[in-house]
């Protein structure tokens, strides 16, 4: 007697995890992947720019420079600006400075906007009223000029600036996290959780939010371009990161003297904070199809 | 619909009443005795004399009774002096708006016209490589900062090719008049109207193509095509006028972008707007003009989301508010 033994498909019933088909959906985004590859080498040279910079940025080398800036050369890449300081040591350790705001301040961003829009979300009623019209008011602020006058009139810190970005520009998540709960509120399996018995909090750290999570990584990474195009505006009008820091937009802002005469001054800065808002836009946009399972094939 | 704007223009209210407060709060905890900028220096440090300032500013007021008196000096159009030039905050202002009003209308034209199209064809060739690169070159634009887009057309247009000027509204040394006069403002208009209309024009262009996307797909168009309408006539008459409904939302939704933009641009490139007047007036700590330009940019926000939802409603019938 042969005994037939049944093969039980268990491994092909088993579903793809979540993460695997939203990273097969954006590794099909050719230009977000390679700027989520070039943001990562960037992010890595961002920790060890003090070990990486060839030289010390902000040490003078006037002899070299004789007052004028120094074009490109093969001791230095980028060139020197008037006091012979490595222009590719000052891009770097400004990129750094963009880096840190920008992530930073998203990160300071989105949590007030996600514990605004989930409070008024998930309470609704007077809470949410009282909430939005807050919302209501910081979007009507002139938020640019208002940093301007903060950091203007009581000049400021790293940190300050961090701050005040972050705190001028929730609202767009707020509103973001908000319209998802409110509309996540009122599915069966929400109601299904609050039946077995689930506490307010639980439902919304382990029901509501992680169901909200795929637009907040996307807005929070189409943030980031936004606080780094702000930081290197306010440091090119002067009222930026505050003087020992090198920042890409201070440096544009040195090399206004000199456009008539050395390019790279104004080039190198200029395209360097392209690069890195362009990479996260591309990035943001590649994770908005990947989030988006109309897209999946 | 009547209702509705009397209604949005009474939330208002609270609204630029909040923004007041947190505008006078900034200027009282800021550094610096507005009094001294009001001493004769003249009779120097003399406290006696200082108090006495002091007393004729109303400085030895509570706060709150000189946030009122501020406020109620406000509404009737009366912002103060300004610290610097000691002419009225109004006239000030006054010199400027206009400018500015004229570089950001130019501008917001600027951009509409070359977002409409570029959306339209975007769209129509969904997926081929003209889509491709007006997308890619959409999000170069938005990408790019503002000034840097400024250094480099000033350093091609202006000091390299000398073709445009790229300080001022009018030249300095020749006078023009009439026909000239308006010619030579135009000349020296382009470098910054660009400038300030570029990232308007790049993300309005992407909005253009997902909306007239979004009706194409729509069911009325099917119907017309199936009737037998031709191409041209579904696209240029049902689907078109349709796609730039929300163009109509974002136009009224970017004044604080062009605020802000205003900021930038017109301090790069010498324009005497009022963006220009709140950078020098944040440098030279002029405190009464500070507040005017915050307190106008914030009006002409609300005003703009206003417009926004009226114009909304107005040009889709869908819409109603009551």
């Amino acid at each position: 007697m042969t005994e037939t033994t049944l093969p039980l498909a268990l491994e092909a019933t088993r579903p793809t995890p979540q993460w695997k088909l939203i990273w097969r959906q954006f590794r099909k985004h050719r230009l977000a992947l390679i700027s989520a590859v070039l943001l990562l080498l960037m992010g890595v040279m961002a920790i060890f720019t003090d070990q990486l910079t060839p030289y010390d940025p902000n040490a003078n080398n006037t002899a070299y420079a004789r007052g004028r800036p120094q074009p490109p050369s093969a001791e230095y890449v980028f060139g020197t600006d008037n006091y012979g300081r490595d222009y590719l040591s000052r891009a770097m350790v400004g990129a750094r400075v963009s880096l840190f705001v920008g992530i930073t301040a998203v990160i300071f961003q989105i949590s007030i906007g996600v514990t605004i829009g989930a409070t008024a979300g998930y309470f609704g009623g007077w809470v949410d009223n009282l909430l939005m019209r807050i919302t209501d008011i910081f979007l009507s602020i002139p938020g640019f000029f208002l940093l301007l006058i903060i950091s203007g009139v009581f000049g400021g810190t790293l940190l300050t600036l961090i701050f005040l970005i972050g705190a001028l520009n929730w609202m767009t998540v707020a509103r973001l996290v908000r319209a998802e709960f409110l509309s996540l509120k009122g599915r069966e399996f929400i109601e299904a959780a609050r039946c077995i018995g689930v506490p307010g909090w639980r439902l919304v750290t382990r029901h509501l939010l992680p169901n909200a999570l795929a637009p907040i990584i996307v807005a929070a990474t189409l943030s980031v371009p936004y606080a780094i195009l702000t930081e290197s505006a306010l440091s090119f009008l002067g009222l930026g990161v505050p003087p020992p820091h090198a920042s890409l937009g201070k440096m544009l802002e040195e090399a206004q003297q000199w456009l008539r005469t050395a390019w790279w001054m104004w080039v190198v800065p200029g395209a360097i904070i392209s690069v890195i808002v362009l990479s996260f836009n591309f990035v943001g946009d590649g994770l908005r199809d990947a989030f988006d399972p109309q897209l999946r094939r | 619909m009547t209702r509705y704007i009397i209604r949005r223009l009474i939330q208002a209210v609270p609204l630029l009443i909040a923004i007041s407060v947190i505008v006078f709060a900034i200027v009282e905890i800021a550094p610096g005795d507005p009094a001294q900028m009001y001493v004769d220096p003249e009779k120097g440090a003399d406290p006696e004399y200082i108090a006495q300032v002091r007393r004729s500013l109303g400085l030895d007021q509570p706060v709150y009774v000189r946030y009122v008196s501020w406020l109620a000096k406000t509404l009737q159009g009366d912002f103060g002096f300004s610290f610097r030039t000691r002419r009225p905050v109004a006239l000030e202002i006054g010199d400027r708006l206009p400018n500015t009003l004229l570089l950001g209308g130019v501008a917001l034209v600027m951009s509409i016209l070359i977002a409409v199209p570029i959306g339209i064809i975007s769209a129509l060739k969904r997926y081929t490589l003209i889509d491709y690169i007006l997308s890619t070159l959409a999000l170069v634009g938005i990408s790019v900062p503002v000034f840097w887009v400024a250094l480099v057309l000033l350093q091609v247009f202006a000091i390299h090719l000398n073709w445009l000027p790229g300080v001022g509204m009018r030249s300095v040394r020749v006078q023009y008049e009439g026909f000239e006069a308006t010619l030579d403002v135009i000349r020296h208009m382009i470098l910054p109207a660009t400038v300030l209309s570029l990232a308007q024009t790049a993300s309005w262009s992407r909005y253009q193509r997902s909306s007239l996307l979004e009706v194409l797909g729509q069911d009325y168009i099917r119907t017309a095509r199936a009737k037998g309408a031709r191409e041209r006539r579904v696209i240029g008459l049902h689907a078109l006028r349709n796609a730039l409904i929300p163009m109509v939302t974002l136009i009224g939704l970017s004044v604080p972008s062009i605020v802000t933009g205003a900021f930038i641009t017109e301090t790069i490139f010498g324009w005497p707007g009022m963006g220009r007047l709140g950078v020098e007036s944040i440098n030279g700590r002029d405190y009464p003009i500070i507040m005017a330009v915050t307190m106008l940019s914030a009006v002409l926000i609300v005003v703009g989301n206003l417009l926004a939802d009226i114009a909304y409603a107005w040009v889709d019938p869908r819409i109603r508010y009551d």
